[in-house]
């Protein structure tokens, strides 16, 4: 049992950093909003987990909080019309994400009406059924706005009855103040929404936990929660030391109950559950009023940007957009970071969209964030271990990493790196520390499916071997009955007196040699049939001997027979010659006579 | 336009290797300035040729190895190898002595095992082991400092006595240390303290009347009381700075502490007290500058009090039993030897790992 006062004693975490904060370049101002941009690009995929199933075409009017997908099959969340427009095409595009990959996006024409959809509210928690709470909250699509996006619904659903809601204002990340702003100027909505989440998951208590370098927050929050008259002892703000990573969820449950969430279970295990402040707001406005979530706060920062500030940023609005309303102006090897300088990730492409886990929009100057300089070697120094907020040996991980010895890493707990970047923030040889652990994590992680892979391939062969044994016995066994069944069947005719066919046939033959032994005497008295059969064989050798000149004689033949055809045809000729001549003799005989006669 | 794709995280503590080898050469400039006034030019030839020697040496090795050797040259730890094999040596010690020395530490000792970071034993003391053992003669043969004999060997016969064995006027080591004490001591120059109470003990004396010797003064041995008070505030520059943790210098000073005192009150007559094992010899260059280097020592907070209480026992144990009159390099060495295991049975808990609830 977890029970926290506002006086009770702060912990710390081991390790921690304080990198140059940066706040006041984008705090200072309040929350504008944009100009539309012409164009909107709708990731289908916005949250941890996979994308919902289309229900709108292209060419289809939509009107601003209309849902575009429906929950599919991982039941995940909707990404809805962050205002009206109409649906031009649905194709693939950069999307927002370490990668830099394209992935199925709507892309939404804006109108320029922002013409909302119906809202429905929920007006009373109590009348309406638990598991409906949590669908519309599922249904307004709402997901974690602190980072990882994960669906509120489900992390809800999974921590019921627990004992401590903890809703994270810290934001330790340097540079980033869009909580700080969201708290300074709706504190009140924020406190209605944790009351709300505390509603829903029964929690027995809630803190609002802020680090203590955002004093007009801590007042806005305080000033909220006397004018409500809403402070009690279940509900209450405590401020916490500035260091980073305190506002990571494992090292804030820690610093506020001294507590570690055991490595593979989740806080709710432990009866905790932390919300962003930012999710806390968004809870509010979907159950209030009804509102799905189609627009955020976004930290627009860095000393490339001539205005830098925070705006309330429609979903699916091009970072471009966004940037070039801030006065963006790019320098050589210019890095558009999503995120903070400690965990963001640089994009290649300024057409990405922000989406629901977009919290700043960093544009660096490279003396402001200098860019990465020439690994050296280690040289053990141990300022990386001293700053680990997981107790880990990030000098040791990144010799494991770089030997590829995935046992090691194992052993040295790489799962429980929350990649918090400390490590590489402080180490003098300039080793990206961080980037060898997630090369680490993919390589185990794709050797895993692997191994299953393999695992099941050796399964199906192992199942095949034992098919094939199985049906050899079979088979033999069958083979087995039937010789058996035949053994059986003689015995039974032996049995019966009938006679054995072999038998049969021995005594057949018996007989007939006894007829031949009997007939012997006689042949023996006269050589006939003995002469007949020589005479027989002499004949037969004979023929043999025939057809074998015959069979010789054949080709020859051929030959012969053409010389013949020539000869015939010569002597033809010759005759026909002889013919001729003959002919002439004759007649000129003739002549003579008829001219000896005239 | 294309943007400039990077891993996070981007932003980084301008703490680098290189810097941090410098601020260790700045840390020790009080200390080298100590050993120039009380025995001379000496250790300013010696500096001069270590670092001449291990340059070279490093480059050499760096390029036989396929590495870029102005890069590598760049991380200044050449540098403060020889800086500590040089500030360790007598300062009249020939030449070849030192030279030997770092090539032993820069080729051997560091770039046979891999370079930078890959070494397992301290490279400035393993040469150091190396000279003892073999020039004991010439690894011994400390000046007596300046507060004693008054005068100290210019600068042109420090060099001469470095790289020729005599000055200008023919005298050796020996016989200008002698010249110079006025006789105070045996013909043989009995060089530190701690080598004098060594010798004194073996030749029967008690403590005390080893004590009363010049050499020594109220509070312990003339000059290297001094030394190590000017090592001690660099080492103090250095943890204010940040370039070393706590942990080390105050393990292996505590450990010596500790013992000395035991030892002290078990036998006032033989074993020397508190005062003498930490103002003598390399106690304080130990404990901030050569015990702290990263690489041959453990890791974790825990590791270190481990591999530091080890160092201190150790300079105490051989300093009071063994055969050698200082210890620093034999234990460092030995703890280097023990860092694997200690390493490896001193790994802090990670998160999340001591399993459910507290």
């Amino acid at each position: 049992m977890i029970e926290i006062t506002t006086t009770s004693p702060l912990h710390h975490f081991p390790g921690g950093i304080h990198p140059p904060e940066q706040k006041a370049l984008a705090n200072q101002t309040p929350i504008q909003r944009l100009p539309l941009a012409p164009m909107l690009y709708i990731p289908l995929r916005q949250h941890a987990g996979l994308a919902g199933d289309l229900c709108v075409e292209v060419g289809e009017q939509v009107l601003k909080g209309q849902a575009l997908t429906r929950p599919g099959v991982d039941n995940g969340l909707p990404v809805h019309a962050s205002t009206s427009g109409t649906i031009v095409a649905i194709q693939d595009h950069p999307l927002n994400h370490p990668s830099g990959l394209s992935g199925p996006t709507l892309y939404l024409q804006p109108d320029g009406k922002d013409q909302w959809l119906e809202h429905q509210p929920i007006a009373d928690l109590s009348r309406v059924s638990h598991r409906d709470i949590l669908v519309h909250l599922q249904m307004m699509g709402i997901a974690g706005l602190g980072g990882a996006g994960f669906p509120t619904a489900r992390k809800v659903a999974g921590a019921q009855g627990i004992d401590l809601l903890i809703v994270n204002g810290v934001e330790c990340e340097p540079y980033i103040v869009a909580d700080d702003r969201l708290m300074r100027e709706h504190a009140a909505e924020i406190i209605r929404g944790s009351r709300l989440l505390q509603t829903i998951t029964a929690a027995k208590q809630v803190v609002i936990a802020v680090e203590d370098n955002k004093p007009e927050a801590i007042a806005a929050i305080e000033a909220a929660l006397n004018e409500g008259n809403t402070s009690d002892s279940n509900l209450m703000l405590r401020v916490i030391p500035t260091r980073y990573p305190s506002g990571g969820e494992k090292q804030l449950i820690q610093v506020l109950t001294g507590q570690q969430v055991p490595a593979n279970q989740l806080p709710a295990d432990i009866g905790i559950l932390v919300q962003n402040v930012g999710t806390a707001y968004a809870v509010a406005r979907a159950i209030d009023h009804g509102e799905p979530l189609v627009e955020r706060v976004v930290t627009i920062t860095g000393q490339a940007l001539t205005q830098p500030g925070t705006a309330w940023v429609p979903l699916g609005t091009p970072i471009e957009h966004v940037l070039n309303a801030s006065g963006f102006q790019p320098s050589k090897k210019q890095r558009v970071i999503i995120g903070g300088p400690m965990m963001g990730y640089t994009v290649a492409s300024l057409q990405v969209p922000v989406i629901k886990t977009t919290n700043c929009i960093l544009a660096p100057t490279s003396t402001e964030l200098a860019p990465p300089e020439h690994e050296m070697a280690c040289i053990r120094c141990g300022a990386c271990e001293q700053v680990c907020p997981a107790s880990l040996l990030p000098q040791q991980l990144q010799w494991l990493a770089k030997a590829k010895d995935y046992d090691g890493l194992k052993q040295h707990h790489l799962a429980d790196c929350i990649e918090c970047g400390a490590c590489a923030y402080v180490c003098p040889s300039e080793i990206p520390l961080v980037q060898y652990y997630r090369q680490a994590k993919a390589e185990i992680r794709e050797q895993l499916i692997e191994q299953q892979k393999s695992e099941i391939a050796r399964q199906r062969f192992e199942a095949r071997q034992a098919r094939l044994e199985r049906e050899k016995e079979e088979r033999l066994e069958k083979h087995r009955k039937a010789a058996e069944a035949r053994k059986a069947a003689q015995a039974a005719r032996a049995d019966s007196g009938e006679d054995d066919p072999v038998k049969a046939a021995l005594a057949r033959v018996k007989a007939k040699k006894a007829a031949q032994q009997a007939a012997e005497p006689a042949s023996e008295s006269t050589d006939a049939p003995v002469d007949d059969k020589k005479a027989q064989v002499a004949a037969a050798v004979a023929r043999a001997k025939a057809r074998k000149a015959e069979r010789e004689a054949a080709p020859a033949q051929a030959d012969d027979d053409k010389k013949a055809q020539v000869a015939a045809a010569v002597a033809r000729a010759k005759a026909r010659k002889a013919e001729r001549e003959q002919a002439e003799q004759a007649a000129a005989k003739q002549e003579q006579k008829d001219g000896e006669q005239s | 336009m294309s943007f400039f794709i990077a891993s996070s995280p981007h932003s980084h503590q301008k703490r680098t290797t290189s810097r941090l080898m410098q601020l260790v050469l700045l840390a020790m400039v009080p200390g080298v300035l100590a050993q120039f006034y009380f025995f001379g030019w000496g250790i300013v030839w010696q500096l001069l040729i270590a670092a001449i020697t291990a340059v070279s040496a490093e480059a050499l090795c760096l390029a036989a190895r396929e590495r870029s050797p102005l890069r590598g040259l760049q991380d200044y730890s050449a540098l403060v190898t020889a800086a500590l094999l040089a500030v360790s040596i007598p300062p009249l010690a020939p030449w070849w002595v030192i030279v030997i020395g770092t090539l032993f530490a820069i080729v051997v000792v560091k770039h046979l095992f891999g370079g930078i970071g890959h070494n397992i034993f301290n490279p400035a003391m393993a040469a150091y082991v190396l000279l003892l053992v073999s020039f004991p003669v010439q690894m011994t043969s400390w000046l007596p400092p300046v507060t004693l004999s008054g005068d100290t060997v210019g600068w042109w016969d420090s060099l001469r006595l470095i790289l020729m064995q005599f000055t200008s006027a023919g005298y050796s080591v020996d016989q200008v240390s002698a010249v110079e004490t006025g006789q105070l001591f045996d013909a043989v120059v009995m060089a530190t303290p701690l080598d004098q109470i060594k010798t004194d003990l073996a030749q029967g004396m008690t403590l005390s009347e080893s004590l009363n010797k010049p050499i020594f003064g109220a509070f312990a041995g003339h000059g290297w009381l001094w030394v190590n008070v000017a090592y001690l505030f660099g080492g103090l520059l250095l943890l204010q700075q940040r370039v070393i943790q706590w942990h080390i210098p105050a393990a292996l000073l505590g450990s010596l502490a500790v013992a000395a005192i035991i030892g002290s009150i078990a036998a006032p007559d033989y074993l020397p007290g508190l005062n003498i094992h930490l103002f003598s010899g390399g106690t304080m260059l130990a404990a901030f500058f050569i015990a702290t280097d990263p690489v041959s020592a453990a890791t974790s907070n825990r590791g270190k009090l481990l591999y530091a209480t080890l160092i201190g026992v150790l300079i105490y144990v051989i300093r009071s039993f063994g055969g050698y009159p200082d210890a620093v390099a034999f234990a460092v060495l030995l703890a280097n030897l023990c860092v694997p295991v200690i390493d490896q049975y001193t790994r802090p808990q990670a998160y999340g790992q001591a399993g459910g609830r507290r």
